[in-house]
């Protein structure tokens, strides 16, 4: 008999899935997937509305990453004015785009999988999340709240609001950045500088107790894939596309994002609302890549701010070729935010960053248009189809954490093969193994919400399946149910 | 109230929506820290309980009813909680969730995965992914509410008024909210 084992809702990610994982006749590991159960069909509910209006609606695909979707959208607005915005526009959205990545990247750091790192893999589920973190290390997590924190009030003085900032558009942004709003990030900015510095020592110290994770939680060769600058160092904004393997070499490189289509595919299956994306020259399944802080830090060969180059030379020595551990996703995270507070500091030090013209002003000239970014987990398009009147009659989305779902099932996989010991029908798994299946999930921060423009929390459950496919037993954390 | 530290226990949730409403609820930053000295958090998507409790004195249910799960999930809620707060517009009117009631279920997926390779079929609601509802519904058009507090996000200051009046028995005051915050 062959069984399954379903974890229900996976925690502590940002979006509504399960896990289910596929038992031998001898209770062994045969596979795992991860699915997301949410949906709510962006690509559909924008038809007939102005694309001017789509930075404001698309920006609610996501509550965390709302600024990304707001400067994807507003890139493709870009392109169907037929402008270039004016360099302060641009250095306004790559300012919001740093604190975006910034704010986060502690969310998923801090809030999100420290409660694993601190507390323990193992530690009782009823403390392991942020109150129980603030109960054990007020001062830790003070500090992840207040890098959060600082992200967030970038956003909401360039932007207005910090959820769902409304400041940018087609053409460029709608008001001018201040002084006054400079001074006010620079008093906080040294202290974002030092929580992150301890944050990094902190998790590079910790790194060999958890070896066992680090070495069997989601650690396979893949494809990566991010934006690179011209002179090939990391690029949140504006850029091309480097596909690289896990040897290290470039597979692709200078890939304008704007002609995506053409070599990037995406797949649908049944058992989750998530599609997958692949590279089309090697096709469906082994064209698979990541994307994200892991895959950027692996893609680009500098990042060039001083503070995240000497940690970016440091990480790139964890391997010959590229870095494939998932675990690292959470030290390339931390070295993201380095480079993205060092970036903000040297973008308001731009005199063009204030400048009055902050709009460029056309009307409609191209009937389609495409935008791109680095969002916090990795690359995002915004593709539009307009009628004459600026209508949408079609809009396609390809989203950061889909293009790491075959990841995301391999990482789980890996997990459940190496940890979970052969399951005698009807026996609980230990809490903390599944746990670790969630915790490789958790590396890779996926934003379900994102990934199927929809959102919510994931559920872990381990469904026991026979040789036909039929339910024969349900486990859940905290209510074993047989169904059969 | 929870028997051990004898604190309200507060309970989040979250249904069809974007996760804005509990972005805006970890905008209270150091206010977190007050709040955990003033309830136990029982429950939320940002902790590992994977079973809504029982005896759950404030809820806070952020998104729409957009599946079988949701449906399944805010009964649940509704029967566990002594008051249930529809949190940010989602909850309240529907908002950009319910925007897809323009068009058939039908359509809404077909449209997402036309330009994908369809491998294994469309997942149009199987042992694993729910079923989406014909209709996404308000989270009134299924169980009784006891509060409302709209926004998109409701914004943390908000937030924080909110649930520290709830705490302290009460009415929450509605005054300071406005269209769109």
């Amino acid at each position: 008999m062959s069984r399954q084992i379903v974890i229900e809702p996976v925690t502590r990610i940002e979006g509504h899935a399960k896990i289910s994982i596929q038992l031998d006749h001898a209770g062994g590991v045969q596979s795992a997937k991860f699915h997301v159960t949410e949906f709510r069909g962006f690509e559909k509910l924008c038809e007939g509305r102005p694309f001017q209006e789509m930075p404001g609606l698309m920006s609610r695909i996501c509550g965390i990453c709302p600024a990304s979707h707001v400067l994807a959208s507003s890139k493709a607005g870009d392109m169907l004015l037929g402008v270039e915005v004016p360099p302060a526009a641009e250095k306004q959205r790559r300012l919001v785009n740093y604190a975006q990545v910034l704010q986060s990247h502690a969310l998923s750091f801090f809030h999100l999988s420290s409660p694993d790192l601190l507390l323990g893999m193992d530690s009782p589920p009823a403390k392991r999340n942020l109150f129980g973190l603030i109960e054990r290390d007020r001062d830790f997590a003070r500090r992840g709240i207040r890098l959060r924190q600082f992200g967030q009030h970038v956003i909401e003085l360039a932007g207005g609001k910090r959820i769902h900032p409304g400041w940018s558009g087609p053409g460029g942004v709608h008001r001018q950045f201040s002084t006054e709003q400079r001074d006010e990030i620079l008093r906080t900015l040294p202290e974002s500088v030092e929580s992150i510095s301890l944050a990094l020592d902190w998790l590079k110290g910790v790194l060999d107790s958890f070896s066992a994770e680090v070495r069997h939680m989601g650690n396979f060769p893949s494809l990566f894939l991010g934006t690179v600058s011209n002179e090939g160092g990391l690029e949140y904004y504006d850029g091309t596309l480097r596909i690289t393997d896990s040897s290290g070499n470039i597979v692709a490189d200078g890939l304008d994002p704007k002609s995506y289509f053409t070599y990037l595919g995406e797949a649908s299956e049944d058992y989750s609302f998530m599609k997958n994306a692949f590279y089309k020259p090697i096709g469906y399944r082994k064209g698979h890549y990541r994307v994200g802080p892991l895959a950027r830090l692996n893609v680009a060969n500098f990042a060039g701010t001083p503070r995240a180059d000497g940690e970016l030379q440091e990480f790139k020595q964890r391997a010959s070729g590229a870095v494939c551990e998932s675990f690292h996703y959470h030290l390339a995270r931390l070295i993201e935010m380095l480079h993205c507070v060092e970036r903000i500091e040297e973008l308001l030090g731009e005199p063009q960053l204030y400048e009055e013209n902050v709009q460029a002003k056309a009307s409609l000239n191209k009937r389609e248009g495409i935008g791109s970014c680095e969002a916090p987990r990795g690359t995002l398009f915004h593709h539009y189809f307009v009628d004459q009147n600026g209508l949408m009659t079609k809009a396609n989305l390809l989203i950061a954490t889909g293009q790491n779902h075959q990841a995301m099932n391999q990482a789980v996989e890996q997990t459940a093969r190496h940890f979970l010991k052969p399951v005698t029908a009807g026996a609980q798994p230990n809490e903390g193994i599944l746990n670790r299946l969630e915790a490789a999930i958790r590396c890779y921060d996926p934003c379900l919400s994102c990934s199927t423009h929809a959102m919510g929390q994931m559920p872990l459950i381990v469904e026991m399946i026979e040789p036909g496919g039929a339910v024969r037993a349900r486990i859940g954390r905290e209510s074993p149910c047989e169904l059969s | 109230m929870d028997r051990v530290t004898a604190k309200p226990r507060l309970a989040t949730a979250w249904l069809g929506g974007c996760s804005g409403c509990h972005m805006s609820f970890l905008d209270l930053d150091e206010r977190l820290i007050e709040l955990a000295r003033l309830v136990d958090l029982c429950y939320s998507p940002i902790a590992d309980v994977k079973e809504f409790p029982e005896g759950v004195d404030i809820a806070l249910v952020e998104g729409a009813v957009a599946n079988e799960d949701h449906l399944r999930d805010l009964r649940l809620i509704r029967q566990r909680s002594k008051t249930l707060v529809a949190f940010g517009d989602c909850a309240v009117t529907g908002n950009v969730t319910a925007m897809r009631n323009l068009f058939t279920v039908e359509d809404v997926l077909q449209r997402a995965y036309k330009e994908a390779t369809v491998v294994s079929g469309l997942p149009t609601g199987n042992e694993i992914v729910p079923k989406l509802l014909n209709r996404v519904l308000r989270v009134q058009d299924v169980v009784k509410v006891d509060h409302f507090l709209p926004g998109c996000p409701p914004p943390a200051d908000a937030i924080y008024g909110f649930v520290t009046d709830l705490v302290a028995g009460r009415t929450p005051a509605a005054e300071g909210r406005k269209f769109g915050a």
